[in-house]
C-alpha cells in the first residue's frame, strides 16, 4: 500500500513538472513572438498578427524550442535568416548606433541646460 | 544688442534643424515601405522534407537536387493573384534546359492547387508541398510568391520577392549562361 501510494506520488510530481514545462514554453513562445517583428505586416508582432508569416513563425519559434534551442538561439536564428529588422530589440552596432546614443546624449543636454537654468536662478 | 544676436542664433539653429529634419523626411517618402531582408550572398540550403503535390509521397531535399546545373525554387499558390500573373513568365522559364524549375505550394488546398495548374499549364518539374509554411521560413521566404536561384552546390545565388516579370526573367537567363 505504502509502496503504491510512494508511486503515485512519483508520477503526479512528474506530470506536474512535465506540464510546468509546456507551460514554460508556451510562455516562452508568447515572449519571443511579442519581439520579432511580423514584416508583412504594419508596425505588428508575430505574437499580434494572424498573417500566414505569423501563423508558421509561430510553429518555427515552436518546433526550435521542443529541440531544446535557448531564447537567444532563437533569435539569433531569425535574425541570421531575415536581417535586424525582424528584432524589436536591434543590437549595438555602426548601423544602430545613433538609435542608441541619440536618446542618452538628448537626456544629457537636455539635463544640462536645466541644471544650468537652476544655478543661474540661484545666483 | 547681445539678446539680439543670441535670438538670432537661435532662430538660425532652429530654421537649420528644421529644414533638415525636412530634407530627411521628404528624401523617406520615396523609399519603399516594403521590407526586403539582406541579400546574403551564397547561402546554403538547408535539407528539408516535404510531399509531392500529386503523388503524396515523402520526399526529401537531397532528392530533389540531384543532377542539374541550377535549380529554382518558386513559391507558389492557387490563392495568390500575384501567382497567376507571374505564371506565363514561369512557363517561359520552364523552356530553359539548363535549370530545374521546382514548386513550391504554399499553405494550399491540394484539388485548387492541381486545377490551377490544369487551367494554367504546368512549369515545375515537381511540385512539393509546404503545408504549414515552415519550408518556406527556413529558406527565408516572406510571402508568395517568391523565387530563389539555386546552384548545383545548393546555394542560394539570387532570390526575387515577388512576381517574376521579363526584367527578372532577363537577369535569371543571365545567371544561367
Amino acid at each position: 500500500m505504502k509502496l503504491s501510494i510512494f508511486f503515485l506520488i512519483i508520477v503526479i510530481i512528474f506530470n506536474f513538472t512535465k506540464l510546468n514545462s509546456v507551460e514554460n514554453n508556451e510562455e516562452l513562445k508568447n515572449k519571443i513572438s511579442k519581439n520579432i517583428r511580423c514584416l508583412i505586416c504594419q508596425g505588428q508582432s508575430v505574437y499580434d498578427s494572424q498573417s500566414d508569416f505569423s501563423v508558421s513563425m509561430k510553429l518555427i519559434i515552436e518546433k526550435k524550442l521542443s529541440e531544446g534551442l535557448n531564447e537567444n538561439e532563437i533569435y539569433d536564428f531569425l535574425i541570421n535568416q531575415y536581417g535586424q529588422w525582424i528584432s524589436y530589440d536591434p543590437e549595438f552596432n555602426k548601423k544602430t548606433f545613433i538609435l542608441w546614443i541619440l536618446p542618452i546624449l538628448l537626456f544629457l543636454i537636455g539635463g544640462a541646460i536645466i541644471v544650468r537654468k537652476l544655478i543661474i536662478k540661484k545666483l | 544688442m547681445k539678446n539680439k544676436k543670441k535670438n538670432k542664433i537661435i532662430i538660425s539653429t532652429l530654421l537649420l534643424f528644421f529644414a533638415f529634419c525636412f530634407i530627411v523626411l521628404f528624401k523617406g517618402l520615396n523609399n519603399s515601405n516594403i521590407y526586403v531582408p539582406p541579400q546574403k550572398t551564397e547561402k546554403i540550403l538547408k535539407n528539408f522534407n516535404s510531399k509531392d503535390l500529386y503523388s503524396e509521397n515523402k520526399i526529401s531535399s537531397d532528392q530533389i537536387f540531384v543532377d542539374s546545373e541550377f535549380y529554382a525554387i518558386n513559391i507558389w499558390s492557387s490563392w495568390c493573384a500575384p501567382c497567376r500573373e507571374e505564371h506565363p513568365k514561369l512557363m517561359q522559364l520552364s523552356k530553359n534546359k539548363s535549370l530545374k524549375l521546382i514548386g513550391l505550394n504554399y499553405k494550399d488546398n491540394p484539388k485548387n492547387a492541381k486545377k490551377f495548374i490544369n487551367e494554367f499549364g504546368n512549369p515545375y518539374f515537381m511540385i512539393i508541398t509546404d503545408k504549414n509554411g515552415m519550408i518556406s521560413i527556413d529558406l527565408g521566404a516572406i510571402g508568395v510568391p517568391e523565387t530563389f536561384i539555386i546552384n548545383k552546390d545548393k546555394k542560394i545565388i539570387k532570390r526575387f520577392l515577388g512576381s517574376l516579370n521579363e526584367e527578372r526573367l532577363k537577369e535569371i537567363n543571365l545567371i544561367l549562361e
